[in-house]
């Protein structure tokens, strides 16, 4: 029993921290994609100094998923990440390239727009190589004897294709609103336009994704369609309507901060409807998560500290993020 | 079908091999580099003096640039053990899973909340709260390196297990056996020592180089002396500390030690020293072997006569590459040595007074620089490739800890690391070069993305000099 229960928290932390990852890690990835569209010079500095001191932090929430799911759902570790190998490996070297490129592109004049392409181009390639990830998370992957089982392109399918192009889109969203919110003049009136386009977007990925998702397998439909459960998960596309609606009336009322948070919402609205579809899987139709979970000892000591730890780094990310508030590019804050 | 070196557990580990290398390369710098740091910053809060607030925003700049290339590579880092070592990751989990957790919850998690503050927050917070910044981040790295450290030691001297029905090691009772195992301790002292030593080359290095050009360069003469305290105090004291070391992995990793000192036979008189040679494992000998009787078990048994095994007493399945240990380690023992000779001659300059114009002196510690990564990537190869053949010492096999994919998809991905790391790597070097090339001096401002309109933390470093300052 006490083993269960710890389960099924592990499950809420490493979800929790996947989430965490997806938003912060989001926006800035977001501002990558969007780096060709804006202006060279202030504009693109703006952009850059409005995420160079927390990207990191952004980013240690990928560690953090990849650790605990380590940690705590080892089985699952073993086995997605071998599934989905040129996937991560293209990720990683996304990561690798954007990441250098907000100190290098300020080391050389003459090398900068090298950066700023290397820039965008690695965060298009780990945003994209997430959605694909996901998609192949979700469609299924072939396990025999408690290990991966397919080939090395198994993960390559319409379906992923699709969530690849929707991570992508959601992620420019949650970039453009961000930078309504840290920039102004020119720079906001951009984001504002991107806003408008990305969101219609955003939609209609979400719209086809959850469209496809019910038919991959007769888990996924039941769980969304069979009464009662449908009189719950039918809240979820309510409330991704009620969103939207709100997210286009706040870019018209030139509201500063609420499109980033709608689309913050649109996106924990996803995730529950992700939640509702894999549970209680942590290999979707192979492994649950009781089955790829470690021992209760593992799970306990990790929970332990983290109980204990998270909250601290949320008050010290907090502060940090409260240090850097205002708008980016103007006064004194670069 | 595929030639054997093709196979995907060799790709892999070099693959494993050669990324991870790469990343401890920044490290063992910016574990250095954040203590010097919060000196530098604690140094000018205590004293005033200009000259620490100048070296420190010289040096800020570097690590800005070095913690940026370990962050992205360390990423890496942690999702290979499930991309290519994904059998060692099942089985190992429960026990190595929450260790390294714990060092994104108490390390990276830390370094990365406070860097943003230390880098850019200068003129957003007061100054003693910026010191705090600067303390948390090189906390970090501290604890960062403890954790990983204590999970490595694990792999080479396992402790504090069972083995369950799933065939996955678990904790048999309490986390202390299973942290604090037999090896962590002196791996931990010496690899922090290892990225001190380091770091303090690296300074020296730069130091000199500007005293060969103005020798009245106050950053230049400060961070000269600083660093050369550093290398000839702590050098003996890393030699004392892989002495002991040596010593606890005679006892726990016999055949490693065997091979880094290059015997085969079991030597019941007391063991010579080979000093070179070729050891070769199918012939289970040295080929021309210059060796010194009995100072072999001199060092390992601290008694010229006492009786030493052989690696011959051991099944040959279960031998490391020895060529590979016995020269990465004498690498790492002949640059420990140059190390001490630098410290001493720094000693006997300050001593003449001639700390600031031995331009001999500076040549060496110019040509000393880099040799603290050499030596602590030789450190590394021996401590791993000793290992071989298993990832947990004795009871897990490297060939049987990898992942089922197959040859051609980790062959491209090695390719892919081998290019990408060449070329940002690579560029990221050229820039710390150029930055080291500028002489440190009251023109320093911030990373230069920061222009100091109105304040700075001295008046002369409010003037815009860089020309990359936008706006
Ligand atoms: C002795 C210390 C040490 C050792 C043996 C290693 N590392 Fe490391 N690592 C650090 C010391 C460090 C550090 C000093 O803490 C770094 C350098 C830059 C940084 O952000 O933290 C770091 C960065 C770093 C990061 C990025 C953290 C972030 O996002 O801020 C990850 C994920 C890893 N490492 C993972 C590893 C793994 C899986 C290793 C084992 C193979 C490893 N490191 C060896
Ligand atoms: C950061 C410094 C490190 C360096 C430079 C280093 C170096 C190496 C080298 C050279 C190998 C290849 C050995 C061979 O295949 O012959 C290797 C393998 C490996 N090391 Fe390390 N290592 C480091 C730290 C670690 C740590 C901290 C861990 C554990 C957390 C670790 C785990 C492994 C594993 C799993 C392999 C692959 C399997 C194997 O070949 O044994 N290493 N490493
Ligand atoms: C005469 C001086 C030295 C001796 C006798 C010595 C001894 C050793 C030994 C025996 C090991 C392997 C331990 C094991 O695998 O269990 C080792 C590893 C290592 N050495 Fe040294 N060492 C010396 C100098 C240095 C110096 C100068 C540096 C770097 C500046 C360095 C860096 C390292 C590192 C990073 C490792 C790998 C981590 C570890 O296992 O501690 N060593 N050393």
């Amino acid at each position: 029993m006490g083993s269960i229960d710890l389960t099924l928290i592990w499950a809420g932390i490493i979800g929790f921290a996947v989430m965490a990852y997806v938003v912060l890690d989001g926006f800035d990835l977001g501002i990558g994609i969007l780096f060709p569209t804006l202006a060279v010079g202030d504009e693109r500095d703006q952009a850059m100094n409005s995420i160079a001191p927390v990207w990191d932090g952004n980013e240690t929430w990928l560690v953090m998923g990849g650790g605990g799911l380590l940690a705590v759902f080892p089985l699952a570790y073993a086995i997605i990440l071998p599934a989905t190998y040129p996937l991560i490996i293209a990720m990683l070297l996304g990561l690798i390239f954007r990441g250098v490129a907000f100190e290098f592109r300020w080391r050389h004049p003459r090398h900068r727009p090298l950066w700023d392409f290397a820039f965008s181009l690695g965060s298009l390639v780990a945003a994209f190589a997430q959605g694909v990830t996901l998609g192949a998370i979700l469609q299924g992957i072939p396990v025999e004897n408690g290990a991966y089982a397919g080939g090395w392109l198994n993960w390559l399918s319409p379906f992923s294709m699709l969530t690849g192009v929707a991570v992508v889109i959601g992620y420019a969203l949650l970039g453009a609103t961000w930078l309504i919110w840290k920039t102004e003049g020119t720079n906001q009136s951009h984001a504002r336009r991107a806003a408008f386009w990305l969101g219609i977007g955003t939609l209609v990925a979400l719209a086809a994704v959850s469209a496809a998702t019910p038919f991959l397998s007769y888990d996924y439909w039941r769980r969304w369609f069979a009464m009662p459960g449908v009189l719950l998960t039918a809240q979820v596309p309510l409330l991704v309507v009620i969103c939207a609606a709100t997210f286009f009336w706040s870019l018209r009322a030139r509201s500063e901060r609420l499109p980033f948070l709608i689309a913050l919402a649109l996106f924990l609205l996803s995730f529950v409807g992700l939640g509702i579809s894999v549970y209680p899987y942590a290999v979707p139709r192979a492994v649950t998560i009781w089955d790829a979970a470690a021992p209760p000892q593992s799970q306990f000591f990790l929970l332990v500290g983290t109980l204990i730890i998270i909250p601290l780094i949320l008050a010290y990310t907090s502060w940090a993020y409260w240090v850097f508030r205002g708008k980016a590019g103007r006064t004194g804050y670069h | 079908m595929l030639p054997e070196i093709l196979d995907p557990v060799t790709l892999s580990r070099a693959q494993f091999a050669f990324t991870v290398s790469i990343h401890f390369i920044f490290p063992a710098f910016s574990i250095g580099l954040a203590s010097y740091l919060m000196v530098l910053e604690g140094l000018w809060l205590a004293t005033g003096r200009d000259v620490y607030a100048h070296l420190f925003r010289y040096w800020l700049k570097i690590f800005a640039v070095v913690f940026g290339m370990g962050v992205v590579s360390g990423i890496v880092m942690s999702y290979q053990f499930g991309t290519n070592w994904s059998v060692f990751s099942n089985r190992a989990g429960p026990i190595i899973g929450p260790l390294m957790a714990y060092e994104v919850l108490t390390a990276f998690f830390l370094e990365a909340g406070f860097l943003g503050v230390m880098l850019f927050g200068m003129t957003k917070v007061g100054k003693g709260l910026h010191f705090f910044a600067t303390c948390m981040v090189a906390l970090g790295t501290l604890i960062s390196a403890t954790w990983i450290i204590a999970v490595n030691s694990w792999m080479q001297t396992p402790a504090g297990f069972a083995i369950n029905d799933k065939g996955q090691f678990v904790p048999a009772g309490s986390w202390l056996p299973i942290i604090f195992t037999a090896s962590f301790p002196y791996r931990l002292v010496h690899t922090v020592i290892a990225a001190y030593l380091t770091t303090a080359l690296v300074v020296g290095g730069v130091g000199a180089w500007h005293l060969l050009r103005d020798r009245t360069n106050p950053g230049a003469r400060k961070m000269f002396s600083m660093a050369m305290w550093m290398v000839a105090i702590v050098t003996p004291i890393q030699i004392l500390a892989g002495d002991a070391h040596g010593l606890n992995t005679l006892e726990h990793q016999p055949a490693k030690v065997l091979a880094m000192e290059g015997d085969f036979e079991p030597s019941p008189n007391g063991a010579p020293l080979v000093l070179f040679g070729l050891p070769s494992n199918e012939a289970a000998r040295v080929r021309y072997a210059w060796s010194v009787p009995h100072i072999g078990s001199l060092i390992l048994k601290h008694d010229p006569y006492a009786p030493l095994q052989g690696l011959k007493d051991f099944p040959q399945d279960q031998w490391p590459p020895v060529a590979i240990v016995f020269w990465s380690f004498r690498i790492m023992v002949g640059l420990a040595i140059a190390m001490f000779g630098l410290g001493l001659w720094s000693l006997l300059a300050r001593l003449r007074g001639r700390l600031f114009d031995w331009p001999w002196l500076h040549r060496a510690a110019i040509l000393m620089g880099p040799a603290g990564f050499v030596a602590v990537i030789a450190g590394w190869v021996t401590t791993e490739v000793g290992r071989q053949p298993f990832t947990i010492y004795g009871l897990m096999r490297t060939a049987d800890s990898h992942s089922p994919i197959a040859a051609p998809a980790v062959a491209a991905s090695l390719i892919a690391f081998i290019l990408v790391y060449f070329a940002v790597f690579g560029a990221g070097t050229y820039y710390l070069l150029r930055l080291m090339s500028k002489p440190p001096g009251p023109g320093e401002e911030e990373p230069a993305r920061m222009p100091l309109r109105a304040t700075g933390i001295t008046p002369a470093a409010g003037v815009i000099s860089d020309p990359m300052v936008s706006e």
